[in-house]
């Protein structure tokens, strides 16, 4: 299939595009095969260049021979286009619908994407699983890396190697594979250097409704337990749905085949839960009535925040548990591919000061969401304005990213980037020029062979210019557990995504501006003041000589 | 003293919060002025003071197994939930407590004794350090349109509200006055608030008039004539009522009510719909219930909120400033506004609007002045809306709280256009309740007179000034562009948000951990540290560099920051847990060394701060009062000075300079 095909009109004249905090600009709107571009000619005004994967729904209205098309985004943005001449406006909102609606992966635009900067580093090889084991290496000796999948064929949605227990072999870990949903047995998530505890990650064990058990199974997870101590599994479900999920051949870990186990549920809600939540929230966010009455009834009703709460709650819970109880902790859902990684991946963020640096979180986000197997292209095809029918879509990331919002707005100074890098991953996981993100498995990514077609996000974040600009100013590096609050009271609305493009963030620009201008003065400061010691240290040896003369 | 019926209880339980399970165990104080619980188990000397007029509540529950609880519920949002082995000392703590926070008699409120044997001159000194008249000839008045009215010199002629001096148009004559004033309710006439010298556009505040369903008074109508006419470029001005439209009808068949436009030439007239002190104190405890729950799930949360109304009516109120400062500003067009007394709503919509117009309002000294002059000379009755004697529960209302949120939630909109910093307003806020300076006492400028208050009370805002750099926003700049000008801010309902820091004062748990303000103020001081090494040096240098003299040694020293970052220090002991955590499982005791056990710098956030004292942000042993206060209520009866409260580190980041 040619792009050409679905462009009948390719370029329109005339038309004018009003979007939030910019003026209205007028000029020619062009449909490429990955982008919607807007130019005026005119050099004082901002082109408009719109990737059709970013756009979540499309609304016509005609008056007269006028077409209007509202873009809705998946940024949540939202821009409308006046098209002078109904066939053109038509044929251009039919584009649109295709375009930004392909299901084929051949046709996404990070295979056709070629770089404008020179990739410094190559951010597909910044994080390899065997450069984090050594880490891990240094640290204990009771952990191995397997290549059990190393063919994708014991877990198709686990990268090809693993890290487990030292006792416990290949065999074993396919045995209890088998008993695990998707394959996915348990496997290392992080390791305690304070105290050596761990925490591991799986999907929900295949009881049954006649109680299975798998000897393997409780084999591998007791061998992370030290002699006498006892753990704990997070069950990201409540008691009610784990025991409904029996049926349909899942379960949980019974106390009486896991007896050195202590077993917590959390009601961290399933995906499509999540996604009616976000479309709601935005919703509530572009309500108009002005009423204080509807936005606080309609926020609440969204669940969102009582969504952050919840997950945020869930990783505090581990976090404690392995900090403060020095116990292990097993954390796992249904699949083990959405609920389970946030509560493991906040909890590191909790836990671990190098996971609160950018490169840190980048390792992060590559080893417990892409590495681990979030499916970011099924939960993000779609985002708050679309009407088609949600299939698999769900704002998991996102949540994680606002409970990371949450913790660094409590420890303003605990983080070595600023909400900017949370909004950008945001915006890249929708829709991005780079690889990072396509696929939903290492196996899909591998498959498509991305490391050699597309460019990595974090070869352009790792550029200098763009570490600095995600960089945040008031950081000074912690070393210590960081235990957010987890009170309502404690817990915002994300203003940065949700009402980013309602509100003008200019005066909260402009005092961040004024932060960074306060900082960098005293930095420059302490340079000069640095450099006249010295050179008073210099003039008084030099003196100090010359009396010895 | 001689409603103390119990000086001392021993083994006493405090829970810092209402139903939380963390508990410390000491010895309960009461003396005159204060209730002190002093922590008898920690290493280091923790102390609880909390100030009898402070005190909005004290209720006794029902006895258990462990004692008699006793709940006691302060003004500024702190709850103290105490725990007394014997029922009987119970009691009369609690009798002692009913009477100590509710004083009959002015003459028994804290600020009458707090530093009563400071030199008396002084302190009149200090009362000077604001005055009104500078206020009005920094408005630019009088002038050839605005005069100085004698009418009202000694709180006869019209109203004892009034303050003696009053600011109307120079073509009202004594006559309009007077008259004008026997047609509004308690007598308060259209005076002038504040005058725009750029546009000559004035607002004025008046209370309602006696107009019932047809009444009029001509001196009455000649007066708004006279304000339109003080604003030359305009021929017409907005009478804005600031009530909702039922409750101004209804006041009708009380022979009161509003302006008809047909009897008033030149007025448009304009409802505004902010309701009544009854509503708004019912608004507060609805929300204040829900910002005390214990662990409430978001929805419980954000429905309380909703329900409560409050955020509703703060966005009423700052819409209502919003109207006025638009038709000052932008129409050059003069307001009178009123409510029914009009030192509720009225106090409230004029002094945001002056906040909205006007940058020097903005700024340390201006909110001072503002609130010198339409709250408290303008006769808001605070002693009566803030309970500062036991009085008529149904005339308490959060009427100024109101105000002083708007300016948050402006500040919270607009980060660079504030000199002051949250903690001002959030003081003042305290200072209002706590009755220790003289500035809130009684009900109008006659009252305080009468009371003698300059002579026998300090002025809060000579302490507040002297104290400016705690209450300083790092990120404001006289010339930044934020700060110049009027300000616009949305006011769609997502920007307004909970005041966590004045709600939840005391609940340090829910705060960030680590404060901005904080971290750049300690930068900011390390800079003007560094500009003043930066300036020795060189001359050094050039010295050195001409004479080739005598050696010289420099030690330099730079602040240390980490303290600052720590929004609540982490005290010496627990440095390496920096916080904990809060219970997270929802099971309580569920985990077995609950980290609710451990004492961590949380433990230390329950201590307020002595009256008086600024906690010191920065200061690295907040929880350690371990003065010589060994024993005895003598010592714990009189708080130690200001100045003592002073961090002792703080003067020794520079000590080391130069050798």
């Amino acid at each position: 299939m040619e792009f050409a095909e679905l462009i009948k009109t390719p370029r329109v004249d005339g038309v004018v595009l009003r979007r939030p905090f910019l003026p209205t600009v007028e000029g020619t709107l062009c449909l490429t095969g990955h982008h919607l571009i807007l130019s005026s000619r005119q050099d004082n005004t901002e082109e408009l260049w719109l990737l059709h994967a970013n756009i979540d729904a499309i609304e016509k209205r005609f008056v007269g021979s006028l077409g209007t098309i509202i873009v809705k985004c998946k940024d949540l943005r939202v821009i409308q286009l006046d098209i002078p001449g109904m066939e053109e406006c038509l044929n251009i909102a039919s584009s649109i619908e295709v375009l930004s609606t392909l299901d084929s992966v051949s046709l996404m635009y990070p295979l056709f994407y070629r770089p404008m900067f020179q990739v410094i580093e190559d951010g597909w090889k910044s994080f390899l699983p065997e450069d984090a084991f050594k880490d891990l290496e240094s640290m204990t000796e009771e952990w191995r890396l397997s290549d059990v999948n190393k063919d994708y064929s014991v877990c198709s949605s686990y990268p090809p190697l693993v890290a487990v227990p030292k006792d416990v072999d290949d065999d074993t870990l396919r045995k209890a594979a088998a008993f695990r949903h998707g394959g996915r047995f348990p496997v290392l998530s992080y390791y305690h250097k304070k105290n050596g505890m761990v925490m591991m990650r799986s999907g929900q064990p295949l009881t049954g409704t006649n109680g299975r058990r798998c000897k393997e199974d409780e084999k591998l997870i007791n061998a992370t337990l030290r002699a006498g101590k006892r753990g704990y599994i997070i069950d990201t479900r409540t008691v009610s749905v784990a025991q409904q999920a029996k049926a349909r051949g899942g379960g949980f870990e019974s106390e009486a085949n896991y007896p050195q186990w202590r077993r917590i549920h959390k009601a961290i809600e399933r995906s499509s839960i999540l996604q009616e939540s976000l479309i709601k929230l935005v919703e509530a966010c572009n309500d108009q009535s002005h009423s204080m009455d509807r936005w606080l009834s309609k926020l609440e009703a969204s669940n969102w925040q009582t969504h952050v709460k919840e997950i945020l709650t869930s990783a505090c819970l581990a976090a404690q548990c392995i900090d403060r109880e020095g116990a292990s902790v097993l954390v796992h859902g249904t699949e083990g591919t959405d609920s389970t990684l946030q509560v493991t991946s906040l909890a590191q963020i909790i836990l671990d000061p190098a996971c609160r640096t950018i490169q840190g979180f980048q390792a992060l986000v590559e080893r417990e969401w892409l590495q681990a197997g979030h499916p970011f292209q099924q939960r993000c095809s779609q985002s708050a304005y679309s009407n088609s029918k949600p299939r698999c879509e769900a704002p998991v990331f996102l949540l994680f990213l606002d409970c990371v919002w949450q913790i660094l707005r409590q420890f303003p100074c605990s983080f070595q980037f600023s909400q900017h890098f949370l909004v950008l991953l945001f915006e890249h996981t929708y829709a991005s020029q780079f690889g990072t993100f396509m696929g939903n498995s290492a196996s899909e990514r591998s498959k498509l062979n991305l490391s050699q077609k597309t460019v990595s996000l974090w070869s352009w974040v790792n550029r200098p210019q763009e570490v600095e600009r995600l960089s945040n100013p008031l950081y000074e590096a912690n070393c210590l557990v960081i235990w957010p609050s987890v009170a309502p009271q404690s817990l915002l609305l994300w203003e940065g995504v949700f009402l980013r493009w309602k509100r003008s963030s200019r005066c909260l620009d402009e005092a961040y501006d004024e932060m960074v201008h306060i900082i960098q003065y005293n930095k420059e400061l302490q340079n000069k003041v640095n450099n006249l010691r010295r050179q008073l240290a210099q003039l008084e040896t030099e003196e100090a000589g010359e009396k010895e003369d | 003293m001689e409603h103390i019926r119990l000086p001392k209880v021993e083994k006493v339980r405090l829970i810092d919060k209402i139903s939380s399970r963390r508990a410390s165990v000491g010895t309960l104080y009461l003396t005159a002025t204060h209730t002190i619980f002093v922590e008898n188990e920690s290493e280091i000397r923790t102390e609880t003071w909390v100030l009898h007029s402070l005190v909005c509540s004290v209720e006794k529950q029902a006895t258990t197994t462990t004692g008699s609880p006793l709940l006691v519920h302060c003004k500024n949002y702190q709850a103290l939930r105490f725990i007394i082995p014997q029922e009987r000392d119970c009691h009369d703590v609690h009798v002692s407590l009913l009477r100590l926070s509710r004083p009959e008699r002015y003459e028994e409120l804290y600020c009458f004794s707090f530093h009563a044997n400071s030199d008396k001159e002084v302190r009149g000194q200090a009362w000077d350090f604001l005055s009104l008249k500078a206020e009005y000839s920094r408005m630019g008045v009088p002038n050839h349109l605005w005069i100085l009215s004698p009418v009202n010199r000694d709180y006869k002629v019209c109203t004892d509200t009034y303050p003696a001096e009053l600011y109307v148009p120079k073509s009202a004559t004594h006559p309009v006055i007077v008259g004008s004033s026997k047609f509004r309710s308690r007598g308060r006439f259209p005076t002038l608030s504040y005058y725009c010298k750029e546009n000559h556009a004035a607002i004025c505040r008046s209370s309602q008039p006696l107009s019932g369903f047809s009444a009029r008074c001509l001196e009455d109508e000649q007066m708004l004539e006279a304000i339109v006419r003080s604003n030359p470029r305009s021929d017409f001005m907005y009478v804005v009522d600031t009530r909702p439209k039922l409750n101004a009808i209804a006041n009708r068949a009380a022979g009161k009510g509003y302006e008809n436009e047909d009897n008033y030439s030149n007025i448009k007239f304009q409802f505004i719909g902010i309701e009544n002190i009854h509503v708004m104190r019912n608004s507060l405890q609805k929300m204040l219930e829900v910002s005390e729950a214990w662990s409430p799930s978001m929805s419980e949360f954000l429905e309380g909120l909703e329900s409560s109304g409050w955020l509703k009516h703060i966005k009423a109120v700052l819409d209502a400033g919003i109207f006025i400062a638009k038709a000052v500003a932008e129409d050059g067009v003069s307001v009178l506004v009123h409510c029914s007394d009009g030192w509720d709503r009225t106090a409230q919509v004029c002094s945001v609007a002056s906040v909205l117009l006007d940058p020097y309002y903005r700024t340390l000294k201006g909110l001072m002045v503002l609130i010198e002059r339409d709250w408290v000379s303008f006769g808001h009755k605070f002693s009566h809306r803030y309970n500062h004697l036991d009085g008529d529960p149904k005339e308490v209302s959060p009427v100024i709280d109101q105000f002083l949120e708007c300016v948050w939630q402006l500040s919270e909109q607009f980060p660079c256009a504030f000199e002051y910093n949250e903690r001002f307003l959030i003081t003042i806020h305290n200072h209002i309740y706590s009755c220790q300076y003289g500035n809130f006492i009684g009900n109008n400028q006659k009252e305080r007179t009468e009371l003698r208050h300059q002579e026998k009370t300090h002025s809060l805002w000579t302490y507040l000034w002297e104290n400016r750099t705690d209450h300083i926003n790092p990120l404001y700049r006289p010339d930044h562009s934020q700060t110049q000008g009027v300000l616009r801010p949305v006011t769609a309902p997502y920007c307004f948000k909970f005041w966590r820091a004045l709600y939840n004062r005391f609940d340090r748990g829910m705060h960030p951990r680590q404060s901005v303000i904080d971290y750049l103020m300690a930068i900011r001081e390390e800079t003007q540290q560094l500009e003043e090494q930066l300036v020795s040096h060189e001359e050094k240098i050039a010295m050195l560099e001409k004479e080739q003299g005598k050696s010289i040694q420099t030690k330099t020293n730079t602040l240390d920051r980490s303290h600052a970052v720590w929004a609540s220090p982490p005290s010496e002991s627990c440095l390496g847990l920096a916080n904990t955590p809060g219970d997270y499982s929802g099971l309580g005791d569920f985990l077995s060394s609950s980290p609710c056990q451990q004492m961590g710098p949380e433990n230390s956030l329950l201590i307020l701060p002595r009256p008086g004292e600024r906690r010191k942000p920065s200061d690295p042993d907040l929880s350690t009062n371990s003065d010589d206060q060994e024993s005895g209520i003598a010592d714990l009866s009189s708080p130690p000075s200001e100045d003592s409260a002073k961090d002792p580190d703080e003067n020794d980041h520079n000590s080391a300079q130069t050798a």
